[in-house]
């Protein structure tokens, strides 16, 4: 039977679990994560972004650790908030201002906008909005993966604890354990459902205690600390590599932002932002590394600096690109193109 | 010899997994020594071991693993125990599936195969006809064969196919129909045909109802009417060439479908042909489909539910007077 193992959220760590150039490395693409985002709030205040926009601040450090572990053949299903995981998996800058500027150069060109963009070729799934469906779709590219005799891959998948309430969650979970593919699936528990407390999502004593039922392996984790994230993910990455059953992470944070930059999240009481999971991830990140010393406060400005520099230039280069064009567009949802229903 | 729909199904599906290392099949109770509530998978888990697989009980995950497995460069093939209970798993199907392509010009290469339409005492939740929410939606390739041949060459063809196809098998057909043997080459995905020429009223049909409007026809040429009958085999793409053709000959259209009423394949082929052949028409198009109700258990009313050869006919003189 497999055990779930419990990890106390009030863990203060005195030193770090990761190697410090892989914290340092971490703290990179959070950085950059975050600066993007904050351009991308601000371009959408300035209504020079369409729709919606749809950040992940305070869950940077487990989206981070989301995408950092993997290598070249896994499979990566990211979620709403997973631009560091994004960026530390290998997506280009120019992918996200393409996509949220309607470049007709992005990978969607026009035809998605913001969050749901991917790259399947290169193994970045492309989440629809419909949450929960992005787990089974992961098992099934595991499937393929050894069915032809592929080795050393592994998925991951990320969730909120919104998604876990879905009926298609559990049956991505459930499918998942049966077929005892490698997957990681990384639930955050960013405390709200858009506007939902956590009382109205669930009524179970702990998301973690689920991975039992499953049939998976269950580790919690806080989601404002950098290190844990880096051990915790990482830890579970290396056990789904190494064949053990399927790891369901349960990361705590707050969601720092509304649901969307129309929301401005007044549902959210004061009292909750006094918590410890209400933490902001890269400031502990950041104090970290001064109390390590592993950088002083010029290099990290210099760090800031850097980041401004290339979301700058990525937003700069979409913007001068072309939009597309409803009447240069090709209206064919197929593409075998002759079995095209044409009839007007 | 003699086969039949159903072994045709079957016969394909072990020439696809004999031909094409890609391809594996995934569903409930289909591998095993089972071979599927219907037997269509009859004895391919032990010939193709570890590529006939069962799942569980989770239409949405099912489709959703066929998808990520599509993605990853297999071919599988989804058997639905029922058509019906493919309703569990429309946003995989819709919303994922359908979507993919033109969102991210990565095609989404699954077959759906959908064991559909009514059979006597099966009732409100194992007889329905779902082609026309497939169809609605884009992205999906929705095939209805209605003869032998066209259920092997056509599930073949399916699974060739780059984008997600919906196969619409039927399940009253299963074991009524049977060919002498099976065909190595079948019509284009995508074209119609004439299953029967006739020069005084076209009826426009797929799947069961096909066979149903060949018999109409049948008694109609004892009364000395001929009528044509086309057999769309796609309902999406659907081939609205040879439907102009044949009204154009007959000047009188009826369309016959076993789904429900409101909307639909019949409904849109009467739009088409209204819309942009309206002067081929000598009479106001009609349109028979099952009853606006629930699928019935009983077989008195279930005969009375869906359109047959009875009233198919009983509408065509009808509309032979006009």
């Amino acid at each position: 039977m497999l055990q779930t193992a419990q990890r106390t959220l009030k863990s203060k760590r005195k030193k770090l679990a990761a190697p410090h150039e892989r914290f340092l490395e971490a703290f990179h693409w959070m950085l950059l994560a975050r600066t993007l985002e904050e351009k991308l709030v601000s371009l959408y205040r300035g209504g020079m972004i369409t729709g919606g926009v749809y950040i992940g601040k305070g869950q940077e450090a487990v989206s981070v650790a989301c995408g950092l572990f993997l290598q070249k053949g896994d499979i990566f299903a990211p979620l709403i908030r997973d631009q560091a995981g994004r960026s530390a998996f290998g997506e280009p800058l120019l992918d996200v201002t393409r996509t949220y500027l309607g470049s007709r150069l992005g990978p969607m060109r026009g035809r998605d906008g913001n969050i749901h963009r991917g790259h399947p070729r290169k193994n970045e799934l492309a989440m629809i909005s419909h949450l929960g469906a992005m787990i089974s779709v992961t098992v099934g590219a595991l499937m393929a993966k050894r069915f032809r005799g592929e080795k050393d891959f592994i998925g991951l998948s990320c969730i909120g604890e919104g998604g876990m309430q879905s009926g298609s969650f559990h049956e991505g979970m459930n499918i998942a354990a049966v077929e005892q593919v490698p997957l990681v699936v990384v639930a955050t528990n960013n405390h709200y459902a858009y506007s939902t407390p956590n009382d109205r999502e669930f009524a179970c004593h702990d998301l973690v205690d689920r991975a039992i039922g499953y049939g998976f392996e269950g580790y919690s984790l806080d989601g404002t600390d950098l290190g844990a994230c880096l051990d915790v993910i990482g830890g579970a990455v290396k056990r789904a590599r190494a064949g053990r059953p399927p790891q369901l992470i349960v990361a705590s944070v707050l969601r720092l932002s509304g649901h969307g930059e129309h929301d401005d999240a007044s549902y959210v009481p004061e009292e909750i932002k006094r918590k410890p999971f209400a933490r902001d991830c890269l400031k502990v990140a950041e104090q970290t590394i001064i109390d390590l010393n592993l950088a002083d406060a010029d290099t990290l400005a210099q760090w800031r600096k850097d980041a401004a520099a290339q979301v700058d230039e990525a937003i700069a280069t979409a913007q001068k690109e072309p939009a597309p064009e409803g009447d240069r567009e090709e209206w064919c949802a197929i593409s075998t193109r002759e079995l095209a229903d044409s009839f007007e | 010899m003699s086969i039949t729909y159903l072994e045709a199904i079957r016969e394909a599906q072990a020439k696809l997994l004999r031909d094409d290392e890609r391809v594996f099949i995934y569903g409930q109770d289909v591998g095993g020594t089972f071979g599927g509530a219907f037997k269509a998978t009859k004895g391919l888990a032990k010939e193709f071991p570890g590529r006939v697989l069962n799942t569980p009980i989770s239409e949405d995950a099912i489709v959703g693993t066929a998808i990520g497995a599509a993605l990853q460069g297999m071919r599988p093939i989804v058997e639905m125990q029922f058509a019906d209970f493919s309703s569990l798993a429309l946003n995989q199907i819709l919303n994922n599936a359908g979507t993919h392509y033109w969102r991210t010009n990565v095609p989404v290469p699954i077959t759906v195969r959908l064991p559909s339409g009514g059979t006597k005492g099966s009732g409100p939740f194992h007889s329905q006809s779902m082609e026309s929410i497939y169809a609605h939606y884009p992205g999906l390739i929705v095939m209805t064969p209605a003869t032998v041949e066209d259920a092997y060459t056509m599930l073949i063809e399916a699974v060739a196919i780059d984008d997600p196809v919906i196969y619409c098998e039927h399940k009253y057909l299963y074991y009524h129909l049977k060919a002498d043997k099976l065909p190595e080459k079948g019509l284009p995905t995508g074209r119609a045909r004439i299953a029967r020429e006739g020069r005084d009223l076209t009826v426009v049909s797929y799947s069961a109802m096909m066979q149903e409007s060949l018999a109409a026809a049948e008694e109609l040429a004892r009364e000395g009417f001929e009528i044509e009958v086309v057999d769309l085999r796609t309902v999406k793409p659907l081939d609205t060439d040879i439907v102009f053709a044949s009204v154009a000959r007959t000047g009188r259209l009826l369309c016959v479908g076993e789904a429900f009423p409101w909307g639909g394949v019949t409904a849109e082929v009467i739009a088409r042909v209204t819309s942009a052949g309206f002067h081929l028409l000598d009479a106001a198009p009609q349109r028979l489909n099952a009853k606006d109700t629930p699928i019935p258990y009983h077989p008195n009313l279930w005969s009375a539910h869906r359109p047959n050869a009875k009233n198919i006919a009983a509408k065509a003189r009808a509309l032979l007077r006009e």
